[in-house]
């Protein structure tokens, strides 16, 4: 177990473990992803209160879960990186927050496309978790622009890891803290809090679309990492081998 | 048709579909267009590298 | 002859505390500008949005504590920058005394050096706000409890982007989601005040978040300028 996780460190290893593993992601996440959107949205009942457009749920959810999955990913990736000091954990964080925040920016839009027919407006300062959601999206930004200004790329590394990890300790506090503020105005809130029981044939394609979703995530973000990884190697003897096979041969 | 109208709701419900998917294709397009010229950059490099050192 | 005595842990604390605060004696513009910067800033909501009375009593806090934010924000700039420029910075970074420590020191100098000043201030501030006079009470403690974070927090940014072109418009990006929580609870605490309800809630939560900064903040801070300064 230790030696697979030591050979998964190091980068050629990793390139081609991802190579193979990336298929079978990407397989059975768009089977998952299928029936989900396909259960969700012709085969499951309209909802009591918010008829057909409750539907939106199944793709809404699965955004709001992996952008917060995603920061999690990169919080802990850049930690590992940090304190172990190893390089391949700094790539899984540089390529996850692009994905990360592609869903947080996925989770408002359609959050807010989803409260337009309940509340009337594009936006509602009174929902916590959209607001929660927006603030996520700024830590994403500031993650992605401390590591552009910085030109070294172990630097760059190093100080963005700080970053996360600040960012990752204060995100309960922001959720907490914008839950209470909320509540302080008694808005309407996008998904009802313990409601009548969710029917199982809402639940089924939900759960199907958020597993689908992750294996998704997990695909794109090892296809984004191996390009990572080319770049940071790009002085290693594998990559010169890999990229141009005919000096060898 | 009921399901395209989806209770009247079809603007907002196709939508909100319709964006999603096209961030995910557009998510995996990038991602391989980049890593398409990553690879052939580095091939030109070490291509005239060695070119160079002959 | 007196044996010479080994610095104790709080000397280099002091020191740079000491030092800072000179500093800031002898360049009291350092001091004046984010005060000036609060209390125009402050002054800008009202001829914004009309003075109605009612509706600048309402918004009053949140416009005050805004305020506060982007004066520590503009201060905090330059946390590091002079020491940056003149050499003490790396002098800090090789001395034996924890980093920390004396990252803790200049997070501390700095809210002397401006949070406190804007807390005395803000009554005055208040009241071109109707603020009435159990708010204005919870208002100082709050901004008090809130510059103490926003200090804190900010020394973190200011240590991950000195040296930084750019670091300015970059450094207000990184602080601000931090701190989003310490404005929330900050500001509603003091509208809650202003209506006469539970203020212990939002008090607890600020006086919980600084204790936080001031155990985690430096040591983060003291991370970030080491591997800014490599």
């Amino acid at each position: 177990m230790w030696t697979f996780l030591h050979k998964l460190s190091s980068p050629p290893h990793f390139y081609d473990l991802a190579a193979r593993m990336i298929p079978w992601l990407a397989g059975s996440a768009l089977l998952l992803i299928t029936y989900g959107t396909i259960a969700g949205l012709f085969f499951a009942p309209p909802d009591y209160q918010q008829g057909d457009s409750f539907r939106i749920i199944y793709v809404h959810v699965p955004a709001a879960y992996l952008s917060m999955m995603a920061y999690a990913v990169l919080a802990v990736s850049a930690g590992i990186g940090l304190i172990w000091r190893i390089k391949l954990a700094h790539a899984v964080a540089a390529g996850a927050a692009p994905l990360g925040a592609w869903f947080t920016f996925l989770a408002l839009v359609t959050g807010s496309i989803w409260g337009r027919p309940m509340w009337g407006t594009w936006w509602e300062w009174g929902d916590p978790r959209l607001t929660s959601e927006l603030i996520l999206l700024f830590l994403y930004f500031g993650y992605m622009a401390l590591r552009a200004a910085i030109d070294d790329t172990a630097k760059a590394d190093r100080a963005s890891a700080v970053l996360a990890l600040a960012g990752a300790v204060n995100l309960p506090i922001i959720h907490f803290s914008v839950e209470w503020w909320s509540s302080l105005h008694q808005g309407p809130t996008l998904i009802r809090e313990g409601g009548p029981a969710i029917a199982a044939e809402m639940l089924w394609p939900l759960l199907a679309m958020i597993l689908g979703f992750s294996l998704l995530f997990g695909a794109l973000l090892l296809a984004r990492v191996r390009t990572e990884v080319l770049i940071r190697e790009r002085r290693a003897k594998w990559v010169r081998k890999l990229v141009y096979p005919e000096e060898t041969a | 048709m009921e399901l395209l109208s989806m209770g009247g709701y079809g603007a907002y419900v196709w939508t909100a579909y319709a964006l999603t998917f096209g961030v995910v294709l557009l998510c995996v397009a990038q991602g391989r267009r980049r890593h398409r010229r990553v690879f052939s950059d580095l091939r030109t490099r070490f291509r005239s590298a060695v070119e160079r050192g002959k | 002859m007196n044996a010479p005595h080994l610095p104790r842990m709080f000397d280099g604390l002091v020191a740079v505390i000491r030092r800072d605060l000179e500093l800031a004696w002898r360049r009291p513009g350092d001091v004046l500008n984010p005060l000036f910067f609060f209390a125009i800033v402050s002054t800008l909501f009202p001829l914004a949005v009309g003075p109605d009375a009612e509706q600048l009593a309402l918004n009053g806090p949140g416009v005050l504590w805004v305020a506060a934010l982007l004066a520590a924000l503009l201060s905090l700039n330059s946390l590091f920058l002079n020491d940056y420029e003149d050499g003490s910075l790396e002098q800090m970074l090789l001395s034996p005394q924890p980093l920390p420590l004396l990252a803790l020191a200049k997070s501390m100098s700095h809210w002397l050096v401006s949070g406190l000043p804007l807390v005395i201030l803000s009554p005055l501030i208040a009241m071109s706000f109707q603020m009435p006079a159990r708010a204005t009470t919870v208002m100082m403690l709050t901004l008090a409890l809130g510059t103490v974070s926003f200090s804190l927090l900010g020394s973190i940014g200011a240590g991950l982007t000195v040296g930084l072109n750019r670091g300015n418009a970059l450094l207000s990006l990184l602080i601000l989601p931090l701190a989003m929580p310490v404005l929330i609870f900050g500001a509603r605490t003091v509208s809650l005040a202003a209506a006469d309800d539970a203020v212990s809630a939002g008090l607890y939560f600020l006086g919980a978040y600084c204790m936080l900064a001031l155990t985690l903040a430096p040591f983060a801070t003291a991370a970030a300028l080491k591997i800014s300064n490599e």
